[in-house]
């Protein structure tokens, strides 16, 4: 059901190393991010950052609160504009939003004036995608996620869960190469989340994306992720790269396994390690 | 203590009917002249006798409180849009609209008759003087009020201004114009009446003028209760468009 919404071409094949080597989706070197507060004070926010995002990656950043997860996203993302070094994205210079690219916002940001499908369909719409295919395919993610029954509701009918699914849909419908998502179940109850990030991890498994998440939930991270990044507290820098060597497809019998738990212990002595006292 | 549906429907028009009679029933123990105070009754005889003079001018003041509403729509709209928009738009805009609404409009009625003549046009400029400003106000207020975040997703789709306009601003803006065209419809009637006062030759502001200066107060009454009734139709029509326009409103 998914052939033909999946990619499982080249990404595919440089994720298990068999395809030549490729430019990198994402590659930034020595990233600063600086605000000015209202005060007029300047607030070192982020780096310098490194960081390479290898096709079909799935790479997870978890950290403190207030250390600039959420600006490196925007920075990859093309919303906000750094204060320093160099950023590319499949090799071209990164400085406005791309449709190559979707995003999953933590709150779901549905129009609550129109419909689940017509909010699945606002890619389409702003970015004049032929009608009927992208009709069709809205269909079909809504089939994939469950929503297909949902398509004529408003958004404020849907639970929490159903709400990110859409949104899910929404990012997707344009067929970007690289997804975003920017705490994508933070607003969720502990279930609904563990439920979505499951099957996330299965509709990610099928699609072959590549994906940069950011969370505060360490084995929401572990769980999805090749690679977890650990950030340091304000001024944000990248401080531990793992690599996250579970077997795939994951399921809730990974968190269980041994080695899932010794790499959670890595990350929380990373992050807490700051805290003395 | 619980009233029954029934008797808690019927409870209030009994309320009503009873204040009515107590009206009626002190005006007659008292005997009040009637060109002080008319009976409920002898409103009711007045409007029926009146019933043609009535009708024609409160079509004459319902035009006007209608038309300068709807020019009030249109003026307000892109201006609110300019304000919203543009940084020092609103910088020179606002303080300019703000004074011009800090003056009282009864103040400005006399000038707005030297400058538009004796037509149905000074009533109408003075309903747009007083319906410009809170629609204006709450437009703004509702562009404003768009969230981050929404505007953060269309700009991740490479949504163009005049998209995220069409998709995203105009209909998130709809619940506050609403709330600011409801304000306005009932200064509209407001507006209407003090330009019918200075100057008239129609409309239910001139014959409550007239009447009352030739001690027909019962009429001036049946004219008031007209005004009453125009008003609180206007705002019904307006709050039935809004629930079927704005659907999405706890």
């Amino acid at each position: 059901m998914t052939a033909d919404i999946a990619r499982s071409d080249v990404e595919r094949a440089e994720r298990t190393g068999t395809g030549r080597p490729s430019v990198p989706v994402i590659h930034l070197r020595d990233v600063i991010k600086r605000f000015r507060e209202k005060t007029g004070r300047e607030v070192h926010a982020l780096g310098p950052v490194d960081l390479t995002i290898r096709p079909g990656e799935f790479v997870c950043v978890v950290g403190p609160s207030g250390c600039g997860k959420s600006t490196l996203l925007r920075l990859i993302a093309g919303l906000e504009a750094a204060s320093g070094g160099t950023l590319r994205r499949y090799g071209q210079p990164l400085d406005a939003p791309s449709h190559e690219v979707g995003i999953i916002f933590q709150e779901h940001v549905l129009f609550p004036w129109a419909s689940v499908l017509e909010n699945v369909l606002l890619p389409a719409d702003v970015l004049g995608l032929e009608k009927s295919a992208a009709q069709a395919r809205a269909w079909r993610l809504l089939e994939m996620t469950g929503l297909r029954d949902f398509a004529h509701h408003c958004p404020q009918n849907l639970s929490g869960g159903m709400k990110q699914r859409a949104a899910f849909c929404r990012a997707m419908l344009a067929d970007p190469r690289f997804l975003l998502l920017d705490e994508p179940f933070g607003a969720l109850d502990a279930l609904t989340r563990e439920e979505l990030s499951l099957e996330l991890s299965r509709l990610w498994d099928e699609l072959g994306r590549t994906a940069f998440m950011i969370t505060h939930d360490i084995e929401e991270a572990i769980l999805l992720g090749d690679r977890v990044l650990v950030m340091s507290p304000r001024p944000g820098r990248i401080e531990a790269d793992i690599a996250i060597d579970l077997p795939r497809p994951r399921s809730i019998d990974t968190a269980a396994l041994p080695r899932f738990q010794e790499i959670k212990n890595q990350v929380r002595h990373l992050i807490f390690g700051h805290r003395k006292g | 203590m619980s009233f029954s549906s029934l008797g808690g429907r019927l409870l209030i028009p009994v309320v009503y009917l009873a204040m009515l009679s107590a009206w009626e029933g002190l005006t007659l123990y008292f005997s009040v002249p009637s060109w002080v105070l008319p009976a409920p009754s002898e409103i009711l005889a007045a409007g029926v006798e009146w019933a043609p003079e009535l009708a024609t001018n409160a079509l004459v003041t319902l035009r006007e409180t209608v038309f300068g509403f709807l020019l009030a729509l249109a003026l307000s709209l892109p201006l609110a849009a300019l304000i919203a928009f543009n940084a020092l738009a609103r910088r020179i805009i606002y303080p300019v609209l703000l004074g011009l609404q800090s003056i009282p409009k009864v103040a400005l009625a006399p000038l707005v008759l030297l400058w538009f003549g004796f037509s149905e046009w000074p009533k109408i400029v003075i309903v747009v003087l007083v319906c410009f400003f809170p629609i204006l106000v709450n437009v703004v207020a509702g562009f404003d009020a768009v969230p981050k975040s929404m505007l953060d997703m269309m700009r991740s789709l490479g949504a163009s201004q005049h998209m995220i306009l069409r998709r995203l601003r105009l209909p998130a803006a709809l619940p506050a114009l609403f709330t600011g065209c409801k304000v306005a419809i009932t200064f509209a009637v407001i507006g209407a009446v003090i330009g019918e006062f200075v100057s008239a030759q129609s409309g239910l502001g001139y014959l409550i003028l007239i009447t009352t200066s030739q001690s027909q107060t019962p009429v001036a009454f049946a004219a008031l209760l007209l005004l009453t009734v125009m008003s609180v139709a206007l705002f019904y029509i307006l709050e039935y468009l809004e629930k079927r326009v704005v659907t999405w409103s706890p």
